[in-house]
């Protein structure tokens, strides 16, 4: 196909799409209205089960079958992700692994670190009571362990990295997903349905299943993306850098 | 007031998007898919959805632009 016609069909689509979608908008509720009937309902059912965070009761409580979904997909994605990168890691193994570091720069790497798994540790654990929750923290946990990689180099990523772990702890962190929602099953609330009493609203220990599966959702998410930023390390710094 | 901050961050993140697309640079386009990522931030916590701003900002402004870099840098091959 020329460029000419290239074109001429995207300018047909093109056309297409904004008539439909020039259609569409002013049928839409008006920005920033006061009509949110999903809201008020998911709201209230939020607060009748204890859990402050409305967004986590949607999350974990309300249709946690969706978050399984996507545990599974992050699952299967970084597996897969992993799987690929390690089929074409083969070259001459190199050390490009060490490298200098201003003391600076090492200094504020070592000082962050403790402060980004506590900032990391605090987003799961009140995931129910706050903003946030297993997937954010998880990623702030991942990403605040390769502060070490900033501060240091890889060689000390790698030597306090457990990496062997996190292939682990991914893996038992999604069954222990579905090993919650099962036990939902157990109790006669159906699959992933919340058995655990609710407790007193606002307190930690409340919403029943949903810190556990955040915390469950932490584990993986956070094993996940370490593994699969370990292959990317791996790829770029060890197999093709030959100098420095 | 609260309309004025949503629009204001929803123009910085429509100028980043372009600034992102412009910059012909890869290792350059990487950093600015990181600040285009906290301008996101900035426009969800705008919007009222702290849960999905901190998403944004974990992923949009670390892990992805370090997956770019490195697989840049993976990219590049021996030299």
């Amino acid at each position: 196909m020329n460029p000419r016609a290239r074109l001429i069909v995207f300018l047909a689509g093109a056309a297409g799409f904004l008539a439909l979608f020039a259609s569409a908008v002013p049928l839409l509720p008006e920005f920033g209205g006061s009509f949110h009937p999903y809201r008020d309902l998911a709201v209230g059912a939020a607060l009748r089960r204890s859990t402050e965070n409305a967004v986590a009761s949607v999350n974990f409580d309300l249709r946690p079958i969706d978050t399984f979904g996507e545990e599974l997909i992050f699952l299967a994605s970084a597996v897969g992700a992993a799987t690929l990168l390690r089929a074409t890691g083969e070259g001459r193994e190199q050390d490009g692994a060490s490298a200098r570091v201003l003391p600076l720069t090492a200094l504020g790497g070592y000082l962050l670190l403790p402060l980004v798994f506590l900032v990391g540790a605090n987003i799961v654990l009140h995931g129910h009571l706050t903003p946030g929750g297993g997937f954010q923290g998880g990623v702030v946990l991942a990403t605040g362990l390769h502060l070490l990689y900033v501060a240091g180099d890889l060689r000390a990523l790698e030597r306090l990295r457990p990496l062997s772990w996190c292939v682990e702890t991914e893996a038992a962190a999604g069954g222990a997903f579905a090993v919650v929602g099962l036990a939902g099953s157990l109790a006669g609330a159906g699959f992933l349905g919340n058995a655990l009493p609710t407790g007193a609203s606002g307190a930690l220990l409340s919403a029943g299943t949903v810190p556990l599966l955040n915390i469950a959702v932490a584990c993986e998410v956070g094993a996940g993306i370490v593994v699969l930023l370990a292959q990317f390390l791996h790829q770029a710094l060890v197999l093709t850098c030959p100098e420095s | 007031m609260n309309d004025v901050f949503a629009l204001t961050a929803l123009a910085l993140v429509v100028a980043g998007g372009a600034v992102v697309v412009l910059v012909r640079d890869r290792e350059r386009q990487a950093v600015a898919v990181s600040v285009h990522g906290l301008l996101l931030g900035v426009l969800f916590l705008a919007l009222q959805a702290p849960d999905v701003a901190l998403s944004q900002l974990v992923v949009g402004t670390a892990v992805v632009p370090l997956m770019v870099v490195l697989t840049i840098r993976g990219a590049r091959g021996p030299r």
